[in-house]
Order: C-alpha cells, then sequence, then structure tokens
C-alpha cells in the first residue's frame, strides 16, 4: 500500500516535470528541470526493475545530455537571440504542440491498448543465454541478439562526434576544443577532479566488467569513465585533445571497427554476420565491449567538449 | 537485539527525513541564494547520512553497508563541490533570482 503510494506520487511527480519542462519561459529552468526528470525516471526504472535501463536513463538522460544543454543553454544566454527562435511565430508555435500532443497521445493510446500480458520476447531470451556464455539477458539481447542495433549505435557516435566537428572554422580544423564549460581556476573543483576520478574510473570499469552477469555493461560503464574525463576537462587539469590527434581518433573509432571486425569474422568462424562460434561467445563478447567502453569513455566527453576553437599547433 | 536495530534504524531515518524536511523548506522559504544553499548542503550531508546510518543494520551483508556509506561520501564531495561552485559563480556574477 505504502509502495503504490509512493509510485503513483513518483509517476506524478515525473509528469508534473515533463509538463514543467515544456512549459517553463526560459532554457535554463526548463534544462535544471529536465535532468531532474532524467533522474527521477530513472528511478521509475529501478521500480521496473529495470536496472539496466535506470542506468543509462541516469548517465544519458541525467547525466550527459544534462551537460550537453546546459552548455547549450548558457552559451545561447551570452549570444544573441537566435534568427531561429525568431522565425517560430505563435501560429507555428501553436502547431509545433499540436503535433508533439497528437505523437504523445498516439503513444499513450498504443500503450494503454496493448494486451495483457503484453506480449514479449523475454522467455527466448532467458532460454538461449547460456549458448552466449552471459548471464545478463539485457546484455546478451544488446550484444547478442541484436548486436546489430548496437553496432549501428555505436557508428552513430561516430557521426556524431563528425557532425560536431564539422561545425569548426576552417582555421582551427585539426586543433583542439575548449573547455566544456569556462571555469576560472577554483580549488574546490580542482580538488574535486583530482579525487574523484581514480575511484570513479575503478567503478566505471567494473560496472563494464559485471554487465556480463549482472546489470551494467559497455555503455553504463563508458559513460562513467567519460564523466570523469569530463571533470578532469572542466577542472582544467587537462586539456581537451586536439582533434586531429591519431590516438583520440583510434579510441573514437575503435569500438565500432572492432565490432564490425568481429561481426565479418563471424562469417568465417560462425557462418553469418556478426554471430560468434559456438562456445567461444563470451570471450569475443568482452573483447567487443572492451573497445566499445574505450570508444563511449572518449566520445561522449568530447561531444561535450564541442567543435575547436583552437588553431592548430604547428 | 533486532528490535534495538530497528529503532536505530527508524529513529535515525526519521531524523534524516527531518533534515530534509528542513532543508526543503529552507531552500523554498530562504531569502537569498546563498542561504537556500546553505539550506541545501545541511539536507545532503546531515540527512543523507543519517538515512545511511539508518539502513546499515538492514543491510545484507558487510558489503552492502560499505556500498552505502561510499554512496553517502560521494553525494558529500558532490555536494560540497557543488555548493562552493554556485557560491563563487554567485560572488562573481551576482545574485540571480
Amino acid at each position: 500500500m505504502i509502495v503504490q503510494t509512493l509510485d503513483i506520487g513518483l509517476a506524478a511527480l515525473v509528469l508534473t516535470l515533463a509538463g514543467w519542462t515544456v512549459l517553463a519561459r526560459a532554457a535554463f529552468p526548463a534544462v535544471v528541470s529536465y535532468v531532474t526528470y532524467g533522474l527521477l525516471l530513472s528511478l521509475i526504472w529501478v521500480r521496473l526493475f529495470a536496472v539496466d535501463v535506470a542506468l543509462t536513463e541516469a548517465a544519458i538522460g541525467g547525466g550527459l545530455t544534462g551537460v550537453l544543454l546546459i552548455a547549450a543553454a548558457s552559451k545561447r544566454r551570452k549570444s544573441a537571440v537566435l534568427a531561429t527562435e525568431r522565425d517560430v511565430t505563435p501560429p507555428l508555435r501553436r502547431a509545433i504542440a499540436v503535433l508533439c500532443a497528437l505523437i504523445t497521445s498516439a503513444l499513450a493510446t498504443v500503450v494503454v491498448s496493448l494486451p495483457d500480458p503484453s506480449p514479449s520476447l523475454a522467455p527466448q531470451a532467458v532460454q538461449n543465454i547460456a549458448a552466449t556464455g552471459l548471464g545478463n539477458p539485457v546484455t546478451a539481447v544488446l550484444i547478442a541478439y541484436r548486436a546489430f542495433d548496437t553496432m549501428l549505435e555505436k557508428c552513430v557516435l561516430v557521426v556524431a562526434i563528425v557532425g560536431v566537428w564539422s561545425l569548426a572554422r576552417d582555421r582551427c580544423w585539426g586543433g583542439a576544443p575548449g573547455a566544456p564549460t569556462v571555469i576560472a581556476q577554483d580549488g574546490a573543483l580542482t580538488f574535486f577532479a583530482q579525487l574523484l576520478p581514480p575511484l570513479g574510473i575503478l567503478i566505471g570499469i567494473r560496472i563494464f566488467w559485471i554487465g556480463a552477469d549482472e546489470p551494467g555493461g559497455a555503455f553504463q560503464g563508458g559513460a562513467i569513465l567519460a564523466a570523469m574525463w569530463m571533470i578532469i576537462m572542466m577542472a582544467r587539469l587537462a586539456d581537451a585533445p586536439a582533434i586531429s590527434g591519431r590516438w583520440l581518433r583510434i579510441a573514437l573509432a575503435a569500438g565500432p571497427i572492432v565490432f564490425l571486425g568481429v561481426g565479418i569474422l563471424g562469417f568465417a568462424a560462425a557462418g553469418s554476420f556478426l554471430a560468434y562460434p559456438a562456445g567461444f561467445a563470451k570471450p569475443m563478447i568482452i573483447f567487443v565491449e572492451i573497445f566499445m567502453t574505450l570508444s563511449i569513455a572518449a566520445t561522449l566527453p568530447m561531444l561535450v567538449a564541442g567543435p575547436p576553437i583552437r588553431t592548430p599547433r604547428p | 537485539m533486532s528490535f534495538a536495530l530497528n529503532l536505530l534504524s527508524v529513529t535515525a531515518i526519521s531524523a534524516g527525513l527531518i533534515f530534509f524536511l528542513a532543508g526543503t523548506l529552507g531552500l523554498l522559504r530562504f531569502p537569498d541564494t546563498l542561504s537556500r544553499l546553505h539550506a541545501l548542503t545541511k539536507a545532503d550531508n546531515v540527512g543523507l547520512g543519517l538515512v545511511v546510518i539508518g539502513l546499515l543494520p538492514l543491510a545484507d551483508n558487510m558489503l552492502a553497508g560499505l556500498k552505502l556509506v561510499v554512496v553517502w561520501v560521494l553525494v558529500q564531495l558532490s555536494g560540497a563541490t557543488v555548493g562552493q561552485l554556485i557560491a563563487q559563480s554567485i560572488r562573481r556574477f551576482g545574485q540571480t533570482g
């Protein structure tokens, strides 16, 4: 009874925050409530026993998107009102609202009209998990049953980086991005950035490692590692690397390339793309995940760091 | 023994919740940002600390208890740092809102 009340309260809170995010007049309050919304949403995922999703939501919805949006909001506050914003006339605004409302109600209708119990592939996922050597069915889905999707997701990250870098001015091409946020040297932040990363790196690697059998995995672990690098860059303990750096580019591309390589190897070893040879699946999955973690840990901070703004050193 | 531990849990968690309540009230009612920050960090530090103390006897094993303590230490650390950063940006750019 108490738990149900809390659940309903949590859901009501998330809905209120969602409404507040949409209705907020200024960008910054909207971003703050969106981040809170993401964090509370991850609590809902925990209540639905989807801890893997909760970890991802907290890392991406709460953490990464939050940093990106706050940076965007503060940049926008400094610059003049964007031209596109002036172009959004009240009728257009209303049209957007109607369209969003339609999409939301369509989604809600679908969710409400799902048969009960809803169709599920969970039994099959659990039934075949022995073949992968994994203990966590979510990881099995991500990296074995629908490995193709996951591989494409990793490619999307590379495309995103290319997109961000393509905003660079010509003379800055090959140079380094600035610090994610401009904060003057600050004792507290420096201390924090010196103290936290050793522990955070440990936790990130552990979350990646236990992902085979428990909630966790490459994305969640990689996101924590990425956060550590972001903190170090924000505290100016280390500058963002030049985008022409060979090691940076290798780290960014390693995940998709290794994934693709292992996938092609599947033709020879197991007869089809992205198939793992029987009895040897788990080591290969871990191998792919190591490079995925590396790429995620490198990509997310570089996305936050933004396009290069310094001219390359000769 | 278990009654005493339960009592400790209930007492500590209730006390922690009071701190959270007070912190929330302060956040809503205090006149300026620095005071609001002060109220907020009290809830984080003492409130969460008391909740963790209350949860310790309920932890399954030593490791789970240790994790709870680590969570508290990490929240302390980030709360203190963010508090400093917000306070400094107020000093530099002045009060907003």
